[in-house]
């Protein structure tokens, strides 16, 4: 008899409901398609313009504001399936659901008014940027630099880097010095949120002096477009920092590694996503290759692969999910956001290989599925902290809560 | 116009499905799903109510089965039904298919619908026979395997996909009408209509409620009798041509095909 395992699974009707949708939208519109976007470098518009139908850019957004006012562990579902699809996909939403964090919990409501409801809707997109050429974990050490003119704006410079959906979004929240000399650092820092001009690579009008240079060709990760942006002489108004000046004004250091906490789990998840659909393809793939007269699967060699990557997965989704409610319930889910990163994108990336290496000389063949995955997976280990970071962070968090 | 749409909870396309010998039906454990022809059949039917050709004030999914089938019918009104009917009744198990038609036609006499449509099969019994079951009680026409459905006049053009080629039949309302899954694409439920179906009215009933007589339901109802199981022949194994001669292997692959009748 089947086994029903739903009893297990810990999800809601709606959960249930919303995870079979996603993942027949994966199945049916962005796994046939992946290939031809990872080809062309090309954003998947018709992908995501369905995406905006089915409310996936409000997920999170409460309903006042036209979005569904769904939790972190909900979110995390629909980003492990989209994942399980392309990453690029979720990347296209991850920065969104960032951003839409940031005004949620310190947006003032002239902000969340004005930005919540075009957001949720996917009218227009939100991005994020606190790294820079030089500058990526070590987030104190930014140069870019906000200076109050005496017309009241806020004037920006400085050059940022490796921000996703850097062209077509229509707001950038930025993470810039407005006091250079503050001791410590972090407190000169300010979180603007700029506005732009979606797809328009040089700002004109208000939005003059924030420009966009051509998209970073990377390894995979296709699709969804990585960005520099240069500021040069940018006026954000002082009712644009995030918060409002008065209270905004030097908590953006703060603001972004809050944000950057919902962030981890969200990579967690998409670790999760691309290891699942690594695991299938070597299930499926194992099971037609025939060699020495059987099929790979009957060889224990390879029955040994596959188990190591089901357990992992198991193990890192359950983190994942870990994670994700505590952070709905209001605990304090630092440590935990930070082992479910690490673990489960270490764990995408050790399935992807392990089903390449199944998949033999096919799998290193553009014709194979894990080809693609095999230059996507690799993002998830660098990036919101690379897997270095996430164990200095997790070690010293570990130590303070365990000082003796 | 109101609009009917019988929809059935059946195990997910994913599960292996088995018949349970000690009771001789169909093992219906496992991961649980709408009938993919129902999610043609209601596409069907808010095509017709968004086309506006006539006027639609109600899109309401019909289903009978035990308590879990109430998945399905939250899928069919976050796909769009307006609300939801519920047959449940312990007197219902083992219904056949005749007695199965007869307890929905009993609920559809109730909500008086000017038009039924359902998925032409379902993904665990593949009758493909409940549409002309339930429109013989119902008294109204019923068409089958309909791939295109145009309301003119009042009236609906439906072409029915035919062993060679389409019928196109026009038929009057009220009636009945399964369709396949080549009628449309169906709509994703977005996560709106996920999260607002519980809110949708869900009207359970029994048997009693719309006037089901016992003795024309279930196992003891049912006027077909499961006498045995038996596996499919297993599959006969296949003549393989090696290809040594790539002229002399077309030649004999021709000339097989041709022996048969096929080419």
């Amino acid at each position: 008899m089947a086994v029903d395992t739903a009893a297990y699974r810990e999800m809601t009707d709606e959960q249930e409901a919303i995870v079979e949708m996603v993942r027949q939208f994966a199945d049916e519109q962005i796994i046939p398609n992946a290939e031809h976007y990872d080809h062309e470098d090309s954003f998947p518009e018709p992908i995501v313009e369905q995406m905006k139908e089915l409310g996936l850019f409000g997920v999170t957004i409460p309903e006042e504001y036209g979005g569904m006012g769904l939790d972190l562990t909900t979110y995390a579902m629909i980003v492990e399936e989209l994942s399980r699809g392309w990453i690029s996909i979720s990347g296209v939403v991850n920065t969104h659901f960032i951003g839409s964090y940031l005004l949620m919990k310190f947006g003032t409501d002239e902000q969340k008014e004005y930005f919540l409801p075009k957001m949720a809707t996917g009218e227009i997109r939100a991005a994020f940027s606190l790294s820079e050429p030089e500058v990526g974990s070590d987030v104190q050490g930014i140069k870019a630099t906000a200076k109050k003119g005496e017309d009241g704006n806020w004037e920006l410079n400085g050059q940022k880097m490796w921000v996703t959906n850097g062209l077509g979004s229509s707001v950038v929240f930025v993470l810039m010095k407005n006091d250079t000399k503050a001791d410590p650092p972090y407190k000169g820092m300010t979180c603007f949120i700029t506005e732009k001009e979606a797809w328009k690579e040089t700002g004109e009008g208000d939005f003059k002096g924030l420009n966009v240079p051509p998209k970073i060709k990377k390894m995979g990760y296709k699709g969804v477009e990585s960005t520099e942006l240069v500021y040069d002489g940018y006026k954000c108004p002082p009712e644009r920092i995030l918060g409002g000046e008065e209270a905004g004004l030097g908590q953006g250091f703060v603001q972004m590694m809050d944000a950057l906490e919902v962030g981890r789990v969200n990579v967690a998840a998409r670790g999760v996503g691309i290891g699942q659909r690594a695991l299938e393809l070597a299930l499926r793939y194992s099971q037609e290759r025939k060699t020495f007269g059987k099929t790979i699967s009957n060889h224990q060699a390879i029955q040994f692969k596959l188990a190591d990557m089901a357990t992992q997965l198991e193990a890192a989704r359950l983190v994942t999910r870990k994670a994700a409610r505590m952070k709905d319930a209001g605990e304090r889910s630092d440590l935990e956001a930070g082992m479910a990163k690490l673990l489960a994108s270490e764990c995408g990336k050790y399935c992807v290989e392990e089903s390449f290496r199944i998949h033999g000389g096919y799998g290193y063949s553009k014709e194979y599925e894990i080809e693609r995955l095999y230059r996507d997976a690799p993002l998830l280990l660098i990036g919101e902290g690379t897997s270095e970071i996430q164990r200095m962070v997790i070690g010293k968090k570990l130590l303070q809560r365990h000082k003796i | 116009m109101k609009i009917c749409v019988l929809v059935k909870e059946v195990p997910d396309a994913a599960v292996q499905k088995r018949i349970d010998p000690s009771t001789m039906r169909l093992d219906r454990g496992g991961e649980k799903n709408l009938n993919p022809f129902d999610t043609h059949a209601l596409e069907a039917a808010m095509q017709i109510k968004e086309g506006g050709a006539i006027p639609v004030e109600e899109v309401v999914a019909v289903t009978m089965g035990p308590s879990s089938a109430v998945r399905a019918l939250h899928k069919a009104v976050a796909l769009g039904a307006d609300r939801s009917v519920h047959l449940s009744d312990d007197a219902l198990a083992g219904s056949d298919v005749c007695a199965t038609g007869y307890a929905l036609a009993k609920v559809l006499e109730s909500e008086s619908p000017d038009l039924v449509l359902l998925g032409q099969q379902s993904d665990d019994g593949e009758c493909y026979t409940i549409g002309a079951v339930v429109a013989d009680h119902l008294k109204m026409p019923s068409l089958t395997q309909v791939i295109q459905i145009d309301v003119t006049d009042g009236k609906l053009r439906c072409e029915r996909q035919a062993e060679y080629g389409y019928d196109t039949v026009e038929v009057e309302l009220p009636a009945v009408i399964s369709v396949g899954d080549a009628i449309n694409e169906p709509r994703y439920p977005s996560l709106k209509a996920i999260m607002g179906a519980k809110k949708k009215p869900l009207d359970a009933k029994a048997t009693g409620d719309v006037g089901i007589e016992a003795g024309s339901v279930g196992e003891g109802g049912s006027k077909t009798k499961v006498l045995g199981l038996n596996p499919p022949p297993a599959k006969e194994a296949g003549e393989i041509i090696e290809d040594e001669d790539t002229n002399e292997t077309v030649e004999k692959i021709v000339a097989w095909l041709d022996e048969r009748k096929l080419i």
